[in-house]
């Protein structure tokens, strides 16, 4: 029943555990199967009673935005462990509630910390993490520019350098 | 200076990646920080392991800081924390609660009766409903609540004495300098 709860032993040692290779890549298969068994299994087991399709949907849509706390790299939909299967319920009871989606975002935002959205919000904590990656591009186009600039420069130093010596040339002859 | 340029970028992607390894050896990233310290506490009004029939609720509580240690007999971590409970719960100075969580009752008591009960009292969360609540996300995690049912501290994972000398120990001090 507790399967999906995270107990926090030492996760390494299910890692020192792997024997020889061939049996290594079975368990992992087997592991594999078992994974996607009991997420068709969550879904058989885990029926809601939604007022209508238009409503389910919107569960779907929500829960898939949310990330499992257990799993982490699962979001609340797909997710088997039994801590997901919590807050679905709780998601669904909110939304029986008739929560809107913001709302019901936040509540579990109050408990779990922005961790629990797929998409953190824009904020000063995390203005590097949403405007990083344009930071660098500038910082790339700059470089290329200094670059080229760098180049041209030394080319029109180049070429007056030669317009000079054929002018000297000329003069010599 | 331009030639130089590959080596220093070089540098300061093995700083980057450098500090990457580093901090992740510290911080386990799977720890989900609390939103929830420093605000109240969620009100909360839980059954005795014990006695079923009497409830324990945030209001009960008020008036003296406790330690609310979050464990359950099917964790295999919680294990690993008990006998450090076991040792140090009673030097704390606090009431120790202990936090059943998503458990059966007769595998808790079993549980506390095979390896000790270092726990003043033990409350049952069995739905796990007002675990969420607290943002429980797995077992052990601890909160220190203090006086007026504010949480103060939360661990995540088991306690080590170390953590506990390091980090509870001085922050039960500075809370029952606020409320004798």
């Amino acid at each position: 029943m507790n399967h999906g709860v995270p107990c926090r032993s030492a996760l390494g040692r299910d890692h020192a555990a792997s024997g020889s290779r061939p049996r290594a890549l079975l368990q992992m298969l087997f592991a594999l199967f078992l994974a996607f068994s009991g997420a068709a299994n969550a879904q058989a087991i885990d029926p809601l009673p939604f007022k209508d399709h238009a409503q389910e949907v919107r569960f779907q849509n929500l829960t898939r935005q949310l990330r499992c706390l257990v799993c982490q790299n699962e979001n609340l939909a797909d997710s088997n462990a039994d801590l997901a299967r919590d807050l679905r319920h709780e998601v669904f009871g909110l939304m029986q509630q008739g929560k809107t989606d913001d709302q019901i975002k936040q509540y579990l935002v109050d408990r779990y910390s922005d961790f629990v959205l797929y998409d953190p919000p824009v904020k000063p904590a995390t203005w590097l993490l949403w405007f990083g990656p344009a930071l660098f591009l500038l910082m790339g186009a700059a470089l290329v520019l200094a670059t080229i600039r760098k180049r041209s420069r030394a080319a029109r130093i180049d070429s007056r350098l030669v317009d000079n010596a054929t002018i000297e040339q000329g003069d010599d002859w | 200076m331009s030639r130089s340029l590959p080596l220093i970028g070089f540098l300061l992607l093995v700083g980057l990646f450098g500090f990457g390894i580093w901090w992740n050896t510290r911080h386990d990233p799977r720890e989900v920080p609390s939103p929830l310290i420093g605000k109240p506490a969620p009100e909360f009004s839980l059954p005795l392991l014990d006695d079923p029939g009497k409830t324990v609720s945030k209001t009960s509580m008020l008036g003296k800081p406790y330690l609310v240690n979050v464990f359950a007999s099917w964790c295999i971590a919680c294990g690993e924390e008990h006998p450090v409970l076991m040792a140090e719960g009673r030097t704390l100075g606090v009431p120790l609660v202990g936090y059943d969580y998503k458990d059966a009752p007769e595998d808790a008591k079993a549980w506390l009766a095979r390896h000790g009960n270092p726990y003043d009292m033990v409350i049952a969360d069995q739905p796990g409903r007002t675990a969420i609540d607290f943002g429980v996300y797995g077992a052990p995690e601890s909160f220190l609540i203090d006086a007026k049912g504010t949480i103060r501290y939360k661990h995540i994972g088991p306690f080590t004495p170390e953590v506990i000398e390091r980090e509870l120990k001085p922050l039960i001090a500075q809370l029952k300098q606020e409320a004798p």
